[in-house]
C-alpha cells in the first residue's frame, strides 16, 4: 500500500464532532486534489466544521453557498476558470440533503450541461447539521428526529439517478477505505466533464454509536454488502474486490445494525426491505458488470 | 451607430458591448429575447463568453455568483416569477459582493397568470442589497445597462445592479437606438476578492454576531457610496456619449405646484399629462424616479405630490408613495394604477392630478 | 404625432409590419415607436399592433385609441372586430382586399397584398407574407418614403422577394 501524501489541507482545529467521517473523508479528498482547488460547499456539516470567521481550518479555497445552489455555482466557476485558462479543480462537497433533496435540480442541471467539475456527496443519511432529521437518503427503519418510529420509506437511489445522466465518471467510496477513496478522487479529477463520487459517511452522534467506531461502521457497511464500492468509467462498471467478496459471502447485516442506536427496535419488515433493496442492487450491479444488462 | 431595436435587443446589445465572460440564464416571458440574443452572439462568435443554459433562475444567479467570484464579468436577465425564484441568491450575490448585472423585465406575479407590466417583482427584492434602476425608453435601457457594469464593479460599490424595464411596454416595442463604442468607459473586470487558489481563503464562512454586522454595515456603506459613483458614472457617460441621466428625470418641475412621481413608462407618459394640465392652467410637473435603490433624496418641498404606484404592498400601501412619505415631508395622493399591465393613459394621469387629495389612496379603475 | 393601428391575425406579421413601419420612419429621420399588443392570443386570433410617428421623441406608451390611420391586413377580422373604432375624422384606411370598399368620410386604399405575395411567391409555411408588401403600399400613400420602406425591408429580410413585393404594392396602390 502506498502511503497517502503527508500534506494536510484540513487542519486539526476543525469544529467537527469527534469521530466525524465527513471531515476525515475531506482530508483524503483534498490530499488527492491538491492546493489548486476550490471547494464549493452548500449548507451542510462542512459549512460548520471549517471553523468560525475569521479563523478557518481549511487550507484550500472554500466557497460557501446556499443550500440548493452548489452544482450551479460550480458551473459558473468552472466556466470562468476555463475561460481564463486556469486548471483549478472545482469540487462540490455536499451532504445528502443538499444532494438528493434540495440540491437535486441544480445537480441534475450541471450534469446535463456537462460542467467540468467533481461533485462529492458525503452521505450521513440524514440532515446532520440541523440535528438528524430524515432526508431522502435515510435508510428504511432508521430513527431520526422526524422519523421517531423509524423511517417507513426506502433510501432514494441517487446513484441510479446520477447514472442516468451518463457521466464519464462516477464512483462510490467510504473513508474506511482511504486508499480507494484517494485513488477514485485522483481518477475523477483526471477526466474532463462532470464527475460524481458518493461517500458513505458514518456519523457517531446521528447514527448513535461510540465515536471511536466510525471506521469499523464503515467497514461493516461494506462487508455486509449494504454499501457497495464500485466505479463506473465512461459507462464501464468495476466493482471493488472487497465488495465482490461481500456479495458472495456477506457479513450478517445485523452486525452493522446492532451497533447503531438508530436501528434499535427496527422492525422485521423494515429489515427485510433493507435486505431486499440490497440484494436487488447486487443483482443489478453484477449483471451490469458482466455486461448482461 | 443609429439603428432601431426592441428593449430586449437594446439590453442584449449593451450587455454584449460590456464583454461579459459568463452569461447564465433561464427563459421567461417577456425577457426571453434578451438571453436568446446573447446565446446567438455567443454562437456566432461576436461575443466571446460562456453561455450557461441553467435549469432554473436560482441556478442562473448561483452560476453568476460562482463565475464572478472566479473573476469573470457576469450578466443575466429575468422577470417576474424568475426574479422571485432567485430571491435567495439575490441576497447571496449582494452579500458575497459579486457585481452581477441583471436586466429584469418587470412583470406581474401569479396567480392568475399575467405576463404584463408591474413593478412588484422588483420591489419585492428591495432589501436584497441590489442597486435598482428603472428606465423609460429603448435608448435608456441600453445606456443604463452599460452604466450598470461600471457602477457595480467600482471598488467603492461592488454590489450587483438590476436594470428594470417594463414588460412589453419597453421589452417588445421598437424605437430608435444609438449604440456606442464603449471604449474604456467600462474598465476590465477586476474583483479585489476574486478567488486565488495560491492564497486560499474561506468565503462565506460561519460568521458570528460579533463580526456579521460589520459585513452588513459594509454593504450599507457601499450602498451609500454608490450615490456618488452613480453620479460620476452618469456624468462621465454624458461627457462621452452626450446623453444626460440623473437620479430622477424632472420635467417642468421648476415652478410646479403639483408633481407627479412615477417610474418607468408611466413616468414618461406623465410628461404628456403635464403638458395637457399646463394647457389648462394647472402648474404640473413630472418627476420620474430612475433609481429605486439607493433611494434618491428628492426635493418636493412646497409642492403637492401625486404618486402612481404600479405595485402594491398588501396591508401597507403603494411602495413609492410610502417611500416618498418616509423620505420627504410630502403627504402624497397615492394612486395604484397599471397593475398586471392595466392600461393607463396620459388622460388618466391628468385625471389623477385633477382629483388629487393629499393623504388619500385610490386604486385606478376600482369604485366601491 | 401620427398614430396607426394595424389589425391582423396572429402569425400574419402585423407585429413585424409595425416594426418595419417604425424602421422606415426612422430612415426618414423621424421618431417612431412600434408597439405590439401582446394578449393571450395564439396563431390565427385577431391581433392589433400600433405605430406612432413623430418629429419629436415619443413619450406615450399607452395604446393608440384614436388612430390617424387603420391598416387591415386580414379583412376577415372586420367580421369580429370594429376596426374603425376611434378612427379620427378623415383618417385613412389601408386594407388588404380585392373588393372595392368605400367608407363615408375616410379615404380608403384597397390593395391586394395577398395576391402580390402569392404572385412573387412570398409564402412561408403556406402563408403569404403581408408585412413587407404593406410597406410598399404605405410608401405610395406617403406615410414613409419609398427609399426608407425598401431600406427597412432590406435590413430585416435577406430574401429579395420581400423588396420585390413591396415594389409591386407601391405600383398597385391608389394614392
Amino acid at each position: 500500500m502506498n502511503p497517502l501524501p503527508s500534506e494536510e489541507y484540513v487542519y486539526k482545529c476543525t469544529t467537527a464532532c469527534a469521530g466525524c467521517t465527513s471531515s476525515l473523508s475531506l482530508r483524503y479528498v483534498l490530499k488527492a486534489a491538491g492546493p489548486d482547488t476550490v471547494l464549493v460547499v452548500p449548507a451542510c456539516c462542512t459549512s460548520v466544521l471549517q471553523g468560525v470567521y475569521p479563523a478557518t481550518a481549511m487550507n484550500v479555497t472554500v466557497y460557501n453557498i446556499a443550500f440548493a445552489a452548489a452544482a450551479a455555482t460550480a458551473s459558473g466557476m468552472a466556466a470562468a476558470f476555463r475561460r481564463q485558462g486556469r486548471p483549478t479543480n472545482v469540487i462540490c462537497y455536499a451532504g445528502d440533503g443538499g444532494t438528493v433533496d434540495i440540491g437535486i435540480q441544480s445537480l441534475s442541471g450541471a450534469f446535463e450541461r456537462g460542467t467540468d467539475f467533481l461533485y462529492i456527496c458525503y452521505d450521513n443519511e440524514a440532515y446532520g447539521n440541523t440535528g438528524m432529521q430524515r432526508s431522502g437518503a435515510t435508510p428504511i427503519g432508521a430513527v431520526t428526529t422526524t422519523t421517531p418510529a423509524g423511517k417507513t420509506d426506502t433510501k432514494k437511489d441517487i446513484d441510479r439517478i446520477v447514472a442516468a445522466h451518463g457521466l464519464p465518471y462516477m464512483a462510490t467510496a467510504c473513508a474506511a477505505y482511504p486508499q480507494d477513496l484517494y485513488a477514485k478522487v485522483k481518477k475523477a479529477l483526471s477526466i474532463p466533464g462532470p464527475k460524481f463520487i458518493h461517500l458513505l459517511s458514518p456519523c457517531p452522534p446521528g447514527w448513535r454509536y461510540p465515536t471511536e467506531r466510525s471506521v469499523e461502521v464503515g467497514r461493516l457497511a461494506v462487508k455486509t454488502g449494504l454499501w457497495v464500492l464500485y466505479e463506473r468509467v465512461h459507462g464501464e462498471l468495476t466493482i471493488n474486490p472487497v465488495s465482490k467478496v461481500a456479495m458472495k459471502r456477506p457479513a450478517p447485516i445485523e452486525d452493522y445494525l446492532r451497533i447503531q442506536g438508530r436501528f434499535r427496535g427496527i422492525s422485521d419488515e423494515a429489515k427485510s426491505a433493507l435486505r431486499a433493496a440490497m440484494e436487488q442492487q447486487h443483482r443489478r450491479l453484477l449483471a451490469e458488470e458482466a455486461g448482461s444488462c | 451607430m443609429l439603428t432601431t431595436a426592441t428593449g430586449n435587443r437594446a439590453v442584449a446589445a449593451a450587455a454584449k458591448e460590456a464583454r461579459p465572460g459568463v452569461v447564465a440564464a433561464y427563459p421567461i416571458t417577456p425577457q426571453t429575447e434578451i438571453v436568446e440574443q446573447i446565446a446567438a452572439y455567443v454562437a456566432e462568435g461576436s461575443l466571446e463568453a460562456d453561455y450557461i443554459p441553467v435549469e432554473s433562475e436560482h441556478s442562473a444567479m448561483a452560476a453568476c455568483i460562482g463565475a464572478s467570484a472566479a473573476g469573470a464579468r457576469t450578466f443575466t436577465a429575468t422577470s417576474s416569477h424568475g426574479l422571485l425564484y432567485m430571491h435567495e441568491m439575490l441576497h447571496w450575490a449582494a452579500g458575497a459582493r459579486t457585481p452581477v448585472v441583471m436586466a429584469n423585465v418587470n412583470r406581474a406575479l401569479g396567480p392568475g397568470w399575467n405576463i404584463w407590466a408591474e413593478h412588484t417583482d422588483a420591489f419585492s427584492q428591495r432589501d436584497t442589497g441590489w442597486l435598482q434602476v428603472f428606465v423609460a425608453s429603448i435608448q435608456e435601457a441600453y445606456d443604463a445597462t452599460l452604466m450598470a457594469f461600471r457602477i457595480a464593479e467600482d471598488e467603492r460599490v461592488l454590489l450587483p445592479v438590476m436594470v428594470n424595464l417594463d414588460g412589453f411596454l419597453l421589452s417588445h416595442i421598437t424605437q430608435s437606438l444609438e449604440t456606442v463604442d464603449v471604449g474604456d468607459f467600462i474598465p476590465p473586470f477586476s474583483l479585489p476578492h476574486a478567488i486565488d487558489t495560491t492564497r486560499p481563503r474561506g468565503y462565506g464562512t460561519l460568521t458570528p454576531p460579533e463580526t456579521y454586522y460589520q459585513f452588513r454595515w459594509d454593504m450599507e456603506r457601499s450602498m451609500r457610496a454608490s450615490r456618488e459613483v452613480i453620479a460620476e458614472t452618469e456624468a462621465e457617460f454624458a461627457r462621452r456619449f452626450g446623453r444626460v441621466y440623473g437620479p430622477t428625470e424632472d420635467y417642468r418641475c421648476e415652478d410646479a405646484d403639483v408633481v407627479v412621481v412615477a417610474l418607468g413608462t408611466l413616468g414618461k407618459e406623465a410628461e404628456v399629462a403635464v403638458d395637457r394640465l399646463r394647457s389648462e392652467g394647472v402648474k404640473a410637473g413630472s418627476m420620474r424616479l430612475r433609481w429605486f435603490r439607493p433611494f434618491p433624496a428628492l426635493d418636493l418641498s412646497g409642492r403637492e405630490v401625486v404618486v402612481i404606484d404600479r405595485d402594491y404592498s398588501f396591508g401597507f400601501g403603494g411602495v413609492i408613495a410610502h417611500s416618498i412619505r418616509s423620505t420627504t415631508r410630502a403627504e402624497p395622493y397615492s394612486v395604484i394604477a397599471g397593475l398586471g399591465g392595466q392600461e393607463v393613459t396620459y388622460d388618466d394621469i391628468a385625471g389623477f392630478v385633477r382629483r388629487r387629495e393629499a393623504g388619500r389612496e385610490d386604486w385606478f379603475g376600482v369604485s366601491d | 404625432m401620427f398614430e396607426i393601428r394595424i389589425h391582423s391575425r396572429g402569425g400574419q406579421g402585423g407585429v413585424t409590419a409595425a416594426k418595419l413601419i417604425a424602421q422606415a420612419a426612422f430612415h426618414d429621420g423621424r421618431f417612431a415607436t412600434a408597439f405590439p399588443f401582446y394578449g393571450a392570443e395564439r396563431r390565427g386570433a385577431p391581433v392589433v399592433s400600433f405605430v406612432r410617428i413623430s418629429d419629436e421623441p415619443i413619450k406615450v406608451y399607452s395604446q393608440v385609441r384614436s388612430p390617424d390611420m387603420v391598416i387591415v391586413l386580414d379583412a376577415s377580422v372586420m367580421d369580429v372586430i370594429d376596426v374603425f373604432a376611434g378612427l379620427r375624422e378623415g383618417g385613412a384606411v389601408l386594407i388588404n382586399t380585392t373588393e372595392p370598399l368605400a367608407i363615408e368620410g375616410h379615404p380608403v386604399h384597397p390593395v391586394d397584398l395577398t395576391g402580390i405575395a402569392l404572385r412573387v411567391n412570398l409564402v412561408v409555411a403556406g402563408s403569404p407574407i403581408l408585412n413587407t408588401p404593406v410597406l410598399g403600399a404605405l410608401a405610395r400613400i406617403g406615410l414613409v418614403s419609398r427609399e426608407a420602406a425598401l431600406a427597412a425591408i432590406a435590413e430585416t429580410f435577406d430574401d429579395p422577394r420581400n423588396v420585390e413585393a413591396a415594389k409591386a404594392a407601391y405600383e398597385e396602390t391608389r394614392p
